[in-house]
């Protein structure tokens, strides 16, 4: 069977007065019903603009996208965009880092989930529709459905205005979620309490998930999958348990070892990556890694001149773009990443 | 002030906002001490009133009741001519990189700021001052007539640490110095900053949201909820036997890289209460998986127990490793 | 994160801490820097930015013009008119000598009293505009900053000052003015009539400026370099001198620029329903009045007076508009 999205070659670039950002250069994953596929890095990275090309919500004049977005059969890139509007909310949806600022202040909640639900069922009766939106909201977790219905936005504390947010994206029971930093501006009980929602909700609904984080911890939590990307580029990709236990990429090790956690030992530095990164109007030559890299001269300079493909590592299914020999990369891996303790 | 004083002492410190709809206590009633080199990491989640002590402690607000005392001296109400000579010594470190540096500022001028506001002028000069201070922080001195918009977020912020450092304080409180960068940034900030403790031999004040960090910084912890704190004490007391429910709920809930999916995690049920109505008694107790009548009767202080450095303000407190709750606590 | 896509990226990413070599020398450009390169690359700023600078060396140059051209803001050219008094010739008496004709009636020459008139009028509008500027900012700037009951009263004010009508007050005050200061008899010096124009246009241009640097001030306020200064003992001088002001010379710069046309129209009304300049003073005002008597006969009157104040005004307000794109790059496009 095929995935439900599937995304091939995606390209976006943005031409601006300094020269163009290539802000996604060739990412390509899929994500079946029922499954979660984590997009880690950091600003700049393109994992923000990867979620918005999945909507189709660039502005075709400042954006040019290219490449294959495959949903639920339906090819996305250069469709019309009333047929995109279409499939937006119904078949799949967004939740931002910020509820506050999506949803409208001056309209009671209640509303607001309602509003996303007529949109798609136009011919649903008034009694009917709140009956649904209520349960929506009881589902997500708010308290007292009923009576929250009729409440604003500024009645609602954090946690719940994005249980809201939540329970309008899913109230027309989409196959497919994106969730953009979903529990960033969250306090870690709430967010907790957040990821567990989601997951509750996707064994419910058989959702696929799009999850987009810069926190390695709350991919580590939820997703099935993980891609790891960097300047706009895939660096390693594969399951869960293939990236974030038995990482293959030198910037997924730097990654990793850099996360301060509640079990290494406190007296010593954090393995800090050096540098930071890069300009995407001005990204390195060959690896885009590799003024970063450690490991960059011992792959016989290639690092400097030619752009590593994606490439079989390691475990079935898992994928890594990068030039270190494979003897190297196992010895490195032994001796600077499992011995400080990273991948366990 | 003899050896063995605190650097910085507080009481009792309150401050209270008046809002349409009655009075916000943000911080109510807070007790500790920093000494001089050591590093206190003030923790809780938002709302729980840990930024606003922060500026109470530099006095960007004025306390509504309570004492601080820095280097012996009272310094709760102390007016503008009153902290100058203390400004110096007492420096605070901001979390937004963008906003915490002036646009329109060089950042040779920036760092320099608080010589210049003070009237110091340091031996060899303020211009060789400011790039020693660069230097020092990880800057290219070369870069001291450049301006905050073109350097990066993790750059800027070692600029704010540079200008924190430019009078030669003995306390710096850091307002979450390090939640506004990049995963692979925070980590240069963090090493830099422990760096500096070392070397400069500075007491901290860390105020952050993410425990995993404050444990990577702080030879002591606070613990704060809604203006109050549960729980204080030595790092490894609270991250390896925390007796506050809420401390071990925090703990439980950090996400974790090392650890795949969600089982076996404790799960807080609900929101912080508003601090215009705090619950009566404890004030946890509305989250609280093992909350009791007594609970909702008697505030519960922050008392010591067996003896040592750690004290809980829990009618009845935990002990043992986390995890035990397991599956004991509603999701 | 957020939605930008070239968030991050935008910044110039220099060399890192020193440490990445190679990146070739970069040359700090402060923000002044690169709103005079957006300025520079803008055509529409070009354009208007040379018209202004014309006007303004004409009105500087206006004696040197006078030698050159020959003929003085008051000499009378009876001769060249009609028996009507109407100018000789096509277009309202266009000649080599008279590049724009002659007033009908009097028979002064019209290019060199638009010269002058351009004079009066920038001379007006841009004391006023500085004048306007500096009560503003410094009303608004201490509202903004210290709030309280200083914020109150400069409120307080800005809402009186709006409340009153501007023309009702212009038509009554100049004429009691000027009876206070000169009998009935007496001859008003021109300068008296410049004066009493300047000072109603700051008396009610100010406030805007008041609000728009109060609410920047206070939105400044709250951030942290400015906790960052008070945190380390910075006194009112320094926090509204050295970091607050800095920081709003832009939008002070704009409102400015379009404070300048909307004086010099002002200017223009007033002297139009007579409360403004006195006759012997150039001004375009005074000539669009006079003109209008002969809106049928001597079209050419109205017209280069017009056309002139036109171009300027629109000249200013392009300017305006592009300035503030280019200091604030977000704003457009």
């Amino acid at each position: 069977m095929d995935p439900y999205l599937r995304v091939d070659d995606l390209r976006v670039s943005f031409g601006t007065a300094d020269g163009t950002v290539r802000a996604v250069d060739g990412v390509s994953f899929a994500v079946p019903r029922g499954r979660t596929l984590g997009v880690v890095g950091e600003s700049g990275s393109g994992k923000s603009v990867t979620s918005l090309a999945l909507l189709g919500l660039h502005d075709p004049r400042r954006a040019t996208v290219t490449g294959q977005i495959t949903v639920g059969g339906h090819q996305l890139v250069g469709r019309p965009e009333t047929e995109v509007r279409r499939l937006r909310g119904q078949e799949m949806a967004l939740i931002f880092q910020d509820p506050l600022s999506a949803l409208h202040p001056y309209y009671p909640v209640g509303r607001q989930v309602t509003e996303a639900y007529r949109v798609h069922h136009p011919r649903a009766g008034r009694a009917q529709t709140r009956r649904h939106v209520v349960e929506m909201l009881g589902r997500v977790g708010i308290p007292q459905p009923q009576r929250r219905y009729d409440q604003y936005p500024h009645e609602f504390s954090g946690g719940m205005r994005q249980r809201a947010m939540i329970a309008m994206a899913l109230v027309n029971g989409p196959a497919l979620l994106i969730a953009d930093e979903p529990a960033t501006a969250l306090d870690v009980t709430v967010q907790a309490q957040i990821l567990d929602l989601l997951a509750d909700l996707q064994a419910e609904f058989d959702t696929a998930i799009v999850l987009i984080s810069h926190d390695l911890g709350v991919v580590a939590q939820v997703a099935d999958d993980v891609l790891v990307m960097y300047a706009g580029r895939a660096v390693e990709q594969g399951s869960a348990e293939q990236v974030l236990r038995r990482p293959q990429h030198p910037y997924t090790w730097g990654l990793l070892s850099s996360v301060p956690s509640l079990h290494g030992d406190a007296a010593v530095d954090l393995a800090a990556i050096p540098g930071h990164p890069p300009s995407l109007i001005d990204v390195p030559a060959g690896c885009a890694f590799h003024p970063r890299c450690r490991y960059a001269e011992h792959a016989g300079g290639r690092c400097r001149t030619q752009r590593p493909e994606l490439t079989p590592g390691g475990t079935p299914g898992h994928r890594m773009a990068c030039h270190l020999p494979a003897v190297e990369r196992a010895r490195r891996y032994a001796e600077d990443v499992v011995r400080v303790g990273v991948a366990r | 002030m003899t050896a063995g004083d605190p650097l910085l002492r507080v009481r009792g410190l309150t401050k209270h906002f008046r809002v349409r709809g009655g009075l916000v206590r943000a911080v109510d009633g807070l007790d500790f001490e920093v000494r001089a080199g050591e590093t206190l990491g003030l923790v809780g989640e938002s709302g729980c009133g840990k930024t606003t002590t922060g500026r109470l402690l530099v006095r960007l607000l004025e306390p509504t009741g309570g004492r601080i005392e820095f280097a012996g001296q009272d310094i709760t109400h102390a007016g503008r001519r009153a902290l100058r000579p203390l400004r110096s010594q007492l420096q605070i470190i901001f979390q937004d990189p963008y906003a915490s540096l002036n646009p329109r500022h060089t950042v040779g001028r920036i760092i320099a700021m608080p010589l210049q506001v003070n009237g110091i002028t340091p031996p060899g000069g303020t211009r060789a001052r400011v790039r020693e201070l660069m230097e020092l922080v990880g800057l290219n001195p070369e870069h001291y007539d450049r301006y905050p918009h073109e350097f990066s977020g993790g750059q800027r912020q070692r600029v704010g640490i540079a200008r924190a450092l430019a009078p030669g304080p003995r306390l710096v409180v850091a307002d979450e110095p390090v939640s506004a960068l990049d995963v692979s940034i925070q980590a240069q900030v963090v090493n830099l900053l422990r760096r500096l403790q070392r070397e400069l031999g500075l007491a901290f004040v860390l105020i952050a949201h993410d425990l995993a960090v404050v444990r990577h910084f702080c030879q002591r912890v606070a613990v704060m909820y809604l203006g109050r704190i549960v729980e204080i004490g030595d790092r490894d007391d609270i991250y390896r036997r925390p007796q506050h429910p809420y401390t071990r709920a925090l703990l439980a809930a950090v996400p974790d890289v090392t650890r795949l999916g969600s089982a076996g995690r404790i799960r807080l049920a609900g929101d912080l209460p508003t601090p215009l109505d705090p619950p009566s008694g404890c004030r946890f107790r509305t989250r609280c998986p093992n909350a009791r009548q007594r609970c909702a009767e008697q505030e519960p202080a922050l008392l010591r127990r067996d003896g040592g450095n750690q004290a809980t303000a829990c009618h009845f407190p935990q002990s043992g490793p986390l995890g035990v709750e397991r599956g004991g606590v509603p999701a | 994160m957020s939605l930008s896509p070239v968030d991050g990226a935008a910044p110039a990413e220099i060399g890192a801490s020193g440490s990445a070599g190679g990146a070739g020398p970069v040359v700090g450009r402060s923000p002044g820097q690169l709103t005079w390169m957006r300025l520079r690359r803008d055509r529409t700023a070009q354009v208007s930015g040379a018209m202004l600078v014309l006007f303004v060396l004409v009105a500087l140059a206006a004696p040197l013009i006078e030698l050159a051209y020959g003929i003085g803001p008051r000499d009378q050219f009876q001769g060249k008119l009609d028996g009507a008094g109407m100018p000789l010739g096509y277009a309202g008496g266009v000649s080599g000598e008279h590049f724009f004709g002659l007033e009908p009636g009097l028979g002064r020459d019209i290019f060199i009293r638009l010269v002058y008139g351009l004079r009066t009028s920038l001379f007006i509008a841009g004391t006023a505009a500085v004048l306007t500027a500096a009560i503003g900012v410094v009303l608004g700037a201490l509202a903004g900053y210290l709030g309280g009951w200083l914020d109150a009263v400069v409120n307080w004010l800005t809402d009186l000052t709006l409340a009153m009508p501007f023309l009702v007050i212009a038509l009554a005050l100049t004429p009691t003015l000027t009876l206070r200061f000169y009998g009935q008899r007496d001859a008003v010096p021109p300068a008296f009539g410049v004066g009493v124009l300047i000072a109603i246009f700051a008396g009610f241009g100010w406030t805007s400026t008041a609000r728009l640097v109060r609410g920047q001030v206070i939105a400044l306020r709250e951030r942290e370099f400015v906790a960052a200064a008070r945190a380390s003992g910075a006194g009112l001088g320094h926090m509204l001198f050295r970091q607050l002001l800095p920081n709003i010379w832009a939008p002070i710069l704009v409102s400015f620029s379009l404070a300048v046309p909307q004086f010099v129209t002002g200017e223009a009304a007033l002297s139009f329903i007579g409360v403004g300049l006195t006759e012997d003073t150039p001004s375009f005002g005074r000539m669009i009045y006079q003109s209008l008597d002969y809106l049928q006969t001597d079209p050419a009157f109205v017209f280069f007076p017009g056309a002139t104040i036109f171009a300027l005004v629109f000249a200013f307000n392009l300017f305006g508009d592009a300035l503030r794109d280019a200091l604030d790059p977000k704003s457009s496009r």
